[in-house]
């Protein structure tokens, strides 16, 4: 979906959110109070400057609103793939943004991400999976990589990685596949509106994402693995 | 000068790193490899699994004081993270903080080209996970140290986690970044990233450029007894207190102070550069031989940190 018809169905058609360039940001209301929204669109590669300013932003917010719920709106192609980003440190940049965002949780405020087009990677990992908890609209699209270059990659058939995505949902692109992992908690399915508010209200502090998985039965090893850890001797 | 036998960190297995680097005979793991806790996805697919997923974790002493402690096997699957991999990160990064022995530190043997795409969905949700399992460390007040000197560098996901540490140290030979050269020279030809430069790799991610640019605190020969000493000096107390070394806060003035950096340095590079960027960026930050950096020894470079990285 694109990101206006999101905030037209969320906030109404004089919503304040404005677009400068890949970036998108501002301050609506919602249910009477406010909700900052910070995110990207246009499939936005991320590299240090557009890290650096969704860092800016949370910062913004945390500093200027404190204890204003925060909503990530999230569209990316992963991290920005130059070399001179990479000279500039685009991993220190994008754990500062991560940071910022795990500061703005521990400050009190609720960070919800959406990704409500299509989500890889690098862009993904400190944005929405840095929340405390990360929704998606049911088009919504996640993946760390298409299955043909990761065919490349693992040097494994297209035909048997396609085949073993239906059984087990960690190969596959796929959002249903992240909610069975426990890594995106819901789709937004019905009513826009309502569902951020259910999101909003009922977005977790702890990281239970592991145990969701085991739950829901798309991630059947991390939860018990980090039980064996905690008991072993 | 003392003289020792050097043994090279890099050529080292995880296993062997974690031997030589902690007080001799201290490391107890958890999960060893004779319970044989493997990933079921890899056998699936049919390709070879390993009996610790490529990554031990446990706890020992480091200079008497208890530390927890992980090593990332960069030999099996380049140290990529897993489902069953990062989870026992993220189980001994909580176990710091709600077990009944509260380590003095927890340290970090990074050596990882990010996200093992063979379980590529579990490997990126584990990643974050290790992320805010370690926030929450550093929150508790426990300093995160990452050492980096593998082979493989530290990529992906892993240079992310690794700049949300404490304090980070690499040798001249290790590599910090996101994108590795090959990944981007494939997205992008050969003129923007050619991966088989060598020198321009290092030039580009490598731990002396990192240390120039403040992205390592901590610079040292490719040595396992220099990881040592600086692992010792990371966690030892300022003085003479007798409390362990406390994790440095994250507060949002922390955070102005790092944005400010991280803009100065965005903003100090030109968008046309004649000749190497990274010597540029070098000078730029007032380092007088910038040229000479590659041929320089640790050693001598060390005597010469530019301030201008520390804004």
């Amino acid at each position: 979906m694109n990101w206006n018809e999101l905030a037209t169905a969320l906030f109404g058609s004089d919503h304040t959110i404005a677009q400068e360039g890949d970036f998108l940001t501002g301050t609506v209301q919602f249910d009477g109070g406010p909700l900052a929204i910070i995110g990207t669109t246009n499939h936005a590669p991320i590299g240090v400057r557009l890290a650096l300013k969704q860092a800016r932003a949370v910062l913004d917010t945390v500093a200027g609103h404190p204890g204003c719920p925060i909503l990530l709106l999230i569209d990316t192609q992963g991290q920005q793939l130059r070399r001179r980003d990479e000279l500039l440190g685009i991993n220190r940049a994008m754990a500062h943004l991560g940071m910022c965002i795990d500061l703005a949780r521990r400050s009190g405020h609720r960070v919800l991400g959406l990704v409500y087009d299509q989500a890889l990677s690098g862009g993904f990992i400190t944005s929405g999976l840095i929340a405390d908890a990360c929704d998606a609209l049911p088009e919504a699209e996640i993946r760390v990589m298409r299955i043909p270059a990761m065919a490349r990659v693992t040097k494994l058939s297209e035909a048997t990685l396609t085949a073993l995505s239906k059984t087990n949902p960690v190969f596959a692109p796929g959002v249903e596949n992240y909610v069975a992992m426990g890594g995106v908690r819901r789709l937004w399915n019905g009513n826009l509106q309502e569902a951020l508010r259910a999101a909003l209200s009922d977005a977790p502090t702890e990281d239970t994402r592991a145990l969701e998985g085991e739950q829901r039965g798309g991630r059947n090893l991390a939860a018990d693995v980090v039980r064996r850890v905690l008991a072993a001797a | 000068m003392n003289r020792r036998t050097t043994i090279s960190f890099a050529e080292c297995t995880a296993r062997e790193r974690l031997a030589l680097l902690v007080d001799a005979n201290s490391f107890h793991e958890w999960l060893p490899p004779a319970q044989r806790v493997t990933s079921t996805h890899l056998a699936q697919l049919g390709v070879p699994s390993a009996f610790d997923d490529g990554v031990a974790i446990g706890h020992a002493q480091l200079a008497g004081r208890t530390v927890f402690i992980a090593a990332q096997e960069g030999e099996f699957m380049g140290g990529g993270v897993g489902e069953v991999h990062g989870a026992k990160l993220v189980g001994m990064l909580r176990r710091a903080i709600t077990g009944t022995e509260r380590p003095h530190a927890v340290l970090i043997l990074a050596e990882s080209g990010g996200v093992r795409l063979h379980e590529a969905n579990a490997g990126l949700i584990a990643v974050s996970e290790v992320m805010r399992a370690l926030l929450d460390v550093r929150s508790a007040g426990i300093r995160v140290v990452v050492l980096i000197g593998g082979s493989n560098g530290c990529f992906g996901g892993m240079g992310i986690v690794a700049r949300c540490a404490d304090w980070v140290v690499m040798s001249d030979t290790g590599r910090l970044a996101m994108s590795g050269p090959e990944v981007i020279e494939a997205s992008h030809g050969v003129q923007e990233y050619d991966s088989r430069d060598r020198a321009l790799v290092w030039r580009t991610s490598g731990g002396k450029h990192r240390w120039i640019c403040g992205d390592c605190d901590v610079l040292v020969e490719d040595d396992v007894m220099a990881f040592r000493e600086a692992a010792i000096a990371a966690i030892s107390p300022d003085g003479d207190s007798s409390q362990p070394r406390p994790a440095t806060l994250i507060t949002l003035e922390s955070l102005e102070q790092e944005h400010a950096l991280l803009t100065a340095r965005l903003a100090l590079l030109p968008d046309h550069v004649v000749g190497d960027e990274a010597v540029a960026l070098w000078k730029l930050y007032g380092l007088g031989n910038a040229g000479d950096v590659a041929e320089m020894n640790v050693e001598s470079l060390l005597t010469q940190r530019p301030t201008g990285s520390q804004i």
